[in-house]
């Protein structure tokens, strides 16, 4: 190889372990700062594939508070750790309250722990269009497993598929019947399923209807997912949860699964980041393109229909100028 | 990647509201968090009893633009000062700090000439703390 193995300086800082730096590339990556672009590209190589451990399901089941000891139980076998939490922004003034660090036991000299909160600034499917290249940083900033826990609205929850190597999906007691679980979304993603809230009634009924959900047959992939029960005030659960996340990460490297799945959502990746950069420009380009005034006027006199204007724009742009 | 450099975009500002120390009062710092919340800014909120160390790790990990502190148990001249000398040490110095509360005006005064940007006592109005915090945010650092 013989690029070079000097870093940029913001991306050395980030690889010898200066939080600073690795704060400020994350809100980089946020904003679209073109000062994230060099970062990402130099640390890319120095990514480990450590495990991202996805927590999604619906408000309010825990999600914060498992993580939370997921990361005492982590911290107790010595392995760093870091937490992506995505809440919801605004779609009417673009603003957050982003409140899950007052779930998060304070470890304030703990160097081996860091917490960022998200917005997801717009983004569907339960995580910011940050977050995958924020997981990305964390890995090579030496986190040995990042958790992202995802906005929580439900069903549609599915993007952290992209984004994690395991996806937990956390159910509680009386959420609805088995006919529920049938339905399309949250309940495909799931490599583990955890009902918490194990001390409420109701628990042994949700996951016997996991159960036979499960027992309909395994995911393409041959994988069927475990069901832990678990309960914030007990440890038990909390430790067969861990056992379950690291039994499927195995499984992933047995079986191909991972190197087979990095190769599509890499693929997924690309292509994305192509498409936003033509679309960015195109938006630009045809903003200015004189022609689209002629047609809009065309289209507002009803003499030509927003379809066919599309067409010849479109022409147009295939052509270029 | 400086905080000019952010200031030409229009991204949200973060701000991390927290209440240090020993107070379980927190409705006024929730009130707060969802007018920034409502006048478009990432509010970090961290919620009660934080320790000043605890403080300044958040803006740290969270790269704030603005941390607005809610105190009313009276042992501001403590805490303040303490949250204001531990983000000089960790090079976070230039993050502008307000505060509200119940600050009797001599510490207000004392607190302002420590480093604190704003202080807001009873019957301050939500516009213009919205406002102080997007001015600090923006031009304060």
């Amino acid at each position: 190889m013989t690029r070079s193995r000097r870093l940029p300086s913001a991306a050395r800082a980030i690889v010898d372990g200066d939080r600073r730096a690795l704060a400020r590339a994350i809100s980089a990556v946020e904003n679209g700062e073109p000062a994230a672009g060099p970062i990402l590209k130099a640390l890319y190589s120095r990514t480990r594939q450590v495990p991202v451990v996805g927590f999604t399901g619906p408000l309010g089941v825990g999600k914060s508070s498992l993580i939370n000891l997921l990361v005492g139980r982590l911290r107790d076998q010595g392995r760093s750790v870091a937490v992506v939490a995505v809440d919801p922004s605004s779609p009417f003034s673009g603003g957050s309250v982003l409140g899950d660090r007052v779930r998060f036991e304070r470890r304030a000299e703990d160097s081996g722990v860091f917490f960022r909160s998200m917005a997801s600034r717009g983004a569907a499917g339960g995580v910011a269009a940050a977050t995958l290249e924020t997981a990305r940083l964390l890995d090579a900033a030496g986190s040995d497993v990042v958790f992202v826990e995802t906005v929580g609205s439900g069903q549609v929850d599915l993007a952290i598929r992209e984004i994690a190597s395991t996806s937990v999906v956390v159910l509680v007691p009386h959420l609805g019947d088995e006919v529920q679980t049938m339905k399309a979304g949250l309940f495909e993603i799931a490599d583990v399923f955890c009902v918490n809230k194990t001390d409420l009634p109701g628990a042994e009924i949700a996951k016997k209807d996991l159960a036979d959900l499960v027992s309909l047959g395994p995911s393409a992939s041959g994988w069927a997912p475990p069901i832990v029960g678990t309960s914030t005030t007990s440890p038990a659960g909390i430790d067969e949860l861990w056992t379950a996340v690291e039994a499927h990460e195995r499984f992933l490297d047995t079986s191909g699964e991972r190197s087979g799945g990095e190769r599509n959502r890499l693929a997924a990746e690309i292509v994305g980041l192509v498409r936003d950069r033509v679309g960015r420009e195109l938006a630009r380009e045809l903003g200015q393109d004189p022609s689209l005034r002629t047609l809009l006027d065309e289209v507002v006199r009803r003499t030509l229909d927003p379809r066919t204007a599309a067409d010849r724009l479109f022409r147009g742009v295939r052509r270029g100028p | 990647m400086t905080k000019s450099d952010r200031a030409t975009k229009p991204t949200p500002i973060r701000v991390l509201i927290a209440k240090p120390g020993l107070d379980g009062h927190d409705r006024g710092a929730k009130v707060v968090a969802r007018a920034l919340r409502d006048a478009g800014m990432e509010v970090i909120y961290a919620g009660l009893r934080q320790t000043p160390e605890e403080i300044v790790r958040a803006a740290l990990e969270e790269d704030v633009d603005l941390i607005g502190l809610s105190i009313l148990s009276g042992a501001h001249m403590a805490l303040i000062p303490r949250v204001l000398l531990l983000l000089k040490r960790q090079k976070t110095g230039n993050v502008p700090v307000f505060a509200g509360g119940i600050i009797p005006d001599e510490d207000a005064r004392r607190l302002k000439a420590a480093g604190v940007r704003a202080i807001f006592g009873p019957g301050a109005s939500l516009e213009q703390i919205v406002a102080t915090a997007q001015k600090l945010a923006r031009h304060g650092a």
